[in-house]
């Protein structure tokens, strides 16, 4: 069911610029080995029956929709390396 | 707050905070370093969260305060909880104190580590697929993952929501129920903690005769080949041991156990790729240099080592269009298949048993060039997680001079009884 290639740097390289995590040449090369080792052993999964009922025992919990103090906007900011005007700093959108 | 060296590396940070009496005052505890600390570095022994210093507690370390805990430092762990031998930190490994040749396991490892050698009374630490139980079985004390539900996540930094808990570990199983004592019990700043708490401690106390009648189930997939000799030998006086005690064993079979930890893997590493997505380097961490936002933030992100880089990939990978119904669905059916069995088994048996680890501790160095390898060793502990149920590692002896643990699983919020089993297991063996 899944595409039988294996995967290879370029698409170690693809994942990563999904995943948005800088990974050089070398290390793309490295994690190939063992992306298809591990993909490879989720095939265990293929004879998992698609229909399986899961009993769903969860429940919403709520509660009313009132202000109530929560952290100061200085505590929330004080561990970004960037502030202003009480706003995180973040980089420019290009 | 000052980083000292111990030889065994179990802290990444020291401190000291205490407020006063309490049940647990004449305690020292340890608490892993994904736990908020409010005005204590926590950095999930991340190069990504070096510096943050948290503006709150989580509530298990607010609910350690006010029982009068002395909390002394924070432990060292696999970054943000991926790996099995607290070697994939960012501060080094942490060494096993029974052989500082082997790993303590992870990765909860310095907790373990900590409470093993006396450095502390005992500790938190949190089980996302054996987390608290593998290092509690590889350095020889008692390491529980409560019931999901029962003890409040607010402040633990997440890896994978709808599997882990945080956990209490101690070398004895009394202590172990004292300050499960303290952190369990609803919370209304975690939508999924509302059970009500059971004394704890007063059950193991009156365990006594626990294991009288008892049923205890053992899953043939937990016991197979998989195993080495020396654990299965000391798994095999175990179950001796609770038969003397007036426990009927009965080997069953529990199928969808075979499916279980590649569903755990795709799973944990799907939700991991969605939670790890807030470190940026922009509200905490250090930041990323490049020309734009994604550059930026790809940049902050290189700092994760190989195991979370490989693990929000993967995640990443079998949650892209295309490949979701491959991975994912099929994980979570394999999941419901896993609960089921557990539900079925423990209708007819009080707990289920297993070695908790298959194999003992690995050499420092051993597992970390294989992630697969690595992965194996949780067959036994991911399928717990997988069901929300909870589960004990509770010392069964030593094969090769390195400990085995026993673990002990029971159905939703049957803590009570299983920690009254556990201790009788303690006691007996």
């Amino acid at each position: 069911m899944k595409d039988e290639q294996e995967l290879d740097a370029d698409d170690v390289r693809h994942v990563a610029e999904l995943a948005r995590v800088d990974v050089t040449d070398d290390e793309a090369e490295e994690f190939v080995e063992g992306f298809n080792d591990v993909l490879g052993y989720f095939e265990t999964l293929d004879d998992v029956p698609d229909d399986v009922e899961a009993e769903d025992d969860l429940e919403n919990v709520m509660r009313a929709d009132e202000p109530r103090p929560s952290l100061p906007q200085g505590e929330a900011l004080k561990n970004a390396e960037e502030s202003e005007d009480g706003y995180f700093k973040g980089p420019s959108v290009s | 707050m000052s980083k000292t060296e111990d030889s065994l590396n179990a802290f990444v940070t020291r401190c000291d905070l205490s407020s006063g009496d309490g049940a647990l005052d004449d305690l020292t505890v340890g608490v892993k370093d994904n736990i908020s600390t409010e005005g204590v570095e926590t950095t999930c022994g991340s190069d990504v969260l070096e510096g943050y210093v948290p503006p709150y507690d989580a509530t298990a370390v607010a609910r350690l305060k006010d029982a009068g805990a002395r909390i002394v430092g924070k432990t060292n762990m696999d970054e943000f909880g991926m790996g099995t031998t607290t070697e994939t930190s960012a501060h080094g490994p942490t060494r096993n104190p029974v052989d500082t040749d082997y790993v303590p396991g992870g990765s909860s490892g310095g907790s373990a580590a900590a409470v093993a050698s006396g450095e502390v009374d005992a500790a938190l630490g949190t089980d996302t697929g054996g987390s608290v139980r593998c290092p509690a079985a590889f350095c020889g004390i008692v390491g529980l993952k409560p019931t999901y539900g029962l003890v409040s996540r607010y402040g633990l930094i997440a890896y994978a929501n709808s599997l882990e808990t945080i956990g209490s570990m101690a070398r004895d199983v009394g202590t172990t129920a004292r300050l499960l004592d303290a952190i369990a019990g609803a919370d209304e700043r975690d939508g999924t903690c509302n059970a009500e708490a059971e004394d704890y401690t007063v059950a193991v106390k009156d365990a006594d005769g626990a294991l009288e009648g008892k049923t205890v189930a053992v899953p043939e997939e937990l016991v197979g080949e998989g195993v080495e000799e020396g654990v299965r030998e000391r798994f095999d006086a175990a179950l001796e041991t609770l038969r003397d005690e007036g426990a009927e064993v009965r080997e069953v079979s529990m199928p969808s156990l075979e499916k279980a930890l590649a569903a755990y893997y795709v799973i944990a590493m799907g939700e991991a790729s969605s939670n790890l997505a807030r470190f940026d380097g922009v509200r905490y961490g250090p930041g990323g240099e490049g020309d734009g936002w994604n550059e930026a933030f790809a940049d902050a992100r290189a700092r994760f080592g190989d195991e979370v880089k490989r693990r929000v990939m993967l995640g990443t990978y079998a949650l892209s269009e295309g490949y979701y119904g491959d991975y994912y669905d099929k994980a979570q059916n394999a999941r419901a298949l896993v609960r089921r069995d557990f539900e079925e088994v423990l209708d007819g048996a009080d707990v289920v048993a297993s070695p908790t680890m298959p194999l003992t501790p690995f050499e420092i160095g051993e597992a970390l060039d294989d992630p697969l390898q690595m992965y194996l060793a949780d067959v036994n502990t991911t399928p717990v997680n997988l069901a929300g149920v909870p589960s004990v590692s509770v010392p069964c002896g030593r094969a090769d001079d390195l400990p085995v643990g026993l673990q002990l699983t029971a159905g939703r919020f049957e803590e009570t009884k299983l920690l009254s089993v556990a201790r009788e297991f303690e006691k007996a063996r």
